[in-house]
């Protein structure tokens, strides 16, 4: 966990005048200022505290918080406190998945989203589907519009429920029960789908380079059409349902076979270069269009009840 | 139909019980799909069946403790709350 740290540091000292060297190509500051930020810059939460800590203990007397001196002993207790139990938090959480790998995920602007929520409501114009990559490690979504992210699905999983909400409002049957069953529905499915891909690309042996947040990012994409739907049905009633169904769901499986296409079946398999293995082309090809099917299904069944 | 995150684990518990239960030499042997059938070809590729039976081969392996304390968790609720 300490690489990152210093790539972030080394190009906040930079002042984003040479390109970053590859481990901090994430970290790039987009913002204008360039805060004074201490050694656990990014952890903002605690920078405030620390800040005022570090103050209190450098100059005597300088800018006391209050004038009874215990409470200063216990705010600076506290704040020693709270860090170690953010540290204690970070180190566990970094056991189960790598915050790097997530933060990846997210490393994404304004440009970036819109083209790729374009893309997703119509491929059929867009020409380079390769995920392009820097030396080995693959371009975070900033910079390259094919790589997948966790943002929009996040985004568009949580517009889907509060539209769920609102479309069961609309229709007189909303309870905050049916919000939590919604959401749990949603995310079972996600689960699902995700749990299905992975058996099925290890039965395989698919050595592609697609992990678990690689696939919850694609199967995530569909809510953006789940969402175009609903809006169309409650706005058109059951006609612009249907239409927008057939549209999303068309757009969806066509920008899933593309992109799925370039990782699962160009993937290197560990098979020899001589024979010309006619199972496994057909098995993977299998894969592709089981996934894309079951999008219309999902997406079917996900937001029927809502557009009556 | 209402998924609820229960009902998956519920699903998780019953599927990784019925791998579980799957006994090596009473049954698995008899239908060809023992272990010493697993490990084919040294080569590059196991193929389907042979990921499929060391799938269920280390299922067994390392879900077994976990799977009692899980069972017996299961069974204890469902005793006390229905």
């Amino acid at each position: 966990m300490d690489l990152p740290h210093q790539g972030y540091r080394a190009t906040k000292s930079r002042a984003r005048a040479a390109p970053p060297p590859a481990g901090s190509v994430l970290f790039e500051d987009t913002s204008s200022t360039a805060p004074a930020m201490n050694s656990q810059g990014y952890y903002t939460p605690g920078y405030d505290m620390q800040g005022a800590s570090s103050d209190m203990q450098g100059g005597p007397g300088a800018g006391n918080m209050f004038a009874d001196p215990m409470a200063n002993a216990a705010m600076m207790y506290g704040s020693s406190l709270a860090n170690q139990g953010k540290d204690i938090v970070n180190k566990e959480i970094s056991r189960f998945m790598s915050v790097n790998k997530l933060k990846y995920f997210f490393a994404v602007d304004t440009r970036y989203v819109l083209k790729k929520l374009l893309i997703i409501m119509f491929p059929y114009t867009h020409q380079d589907w390769e995920v392009r990559y820097h030396r080995d490690t693959p371009l975070p979504p900033r910079q390259d519009v094919n790589a997948p992210d966790l943002y929009i699905p996040t985004m568009a999983f949580i517009t889907y429920i509060l539209l769920a909400g609102m479309a069961l409002g609309i229709q007189k049957r909303f309870s905050p029960e049916v919000l939590g069953l919604c959401a749990s529905t949603a995310l079972v499915w996600i689960i699902i789908e995700v749990l299905v891909l992975l058996l099925s690309l290890y039965l395989l042996t698919v050595h592609s380079d697609l992990s678990t947040f690689d696939l919850m990012a694609y199967s995530g994409y569909k809510y953006v059409g789940i969402i175009f739907t609903v809006l169309c049905g409650l706005l058109f009633g059951s006609d612009g349902y249907f239409v927008a169904l057939a549209w999303s769901s068309c757009a969806l499986m066509f920008f899933i076979v593309r992109s799925l296409k370039m990782k699962i079946l160009t993937s290197i398999s560990s098979d020899t270069m001589g024979m010309a293995s006619s199972a496994k082309p057909q098995l993977r090809l299998y894969i592709t269009v089981a996934t894309a099917v079951f999008q219309p299904i999902i997406i079917y069944w996900l937001t029927s009840h809502l557009v009556r | 139909m209402a998924l609820t995150l229960y009902a998956l684990i519920q699903t998780a518990v019953l599927c990784t019980n019925a791998l579980a239960v799957l006994h090596e030499e009473r049954f698995l042997s008899k239908l060809g799909w023992g272990v010493e059938q697993g490990v084919g070809g040294f080569g590059d590729d196991p193929g389907v069946k042979a990921q499929i039976l060391n799938l269920i081969r280390s299922v067994r392996t390392v879900m077994r403790v976990p799977l009692i304390i899980v069972n017996s968790a299961c069974i204890v609720l469902l005793m006390l709350f229905g």
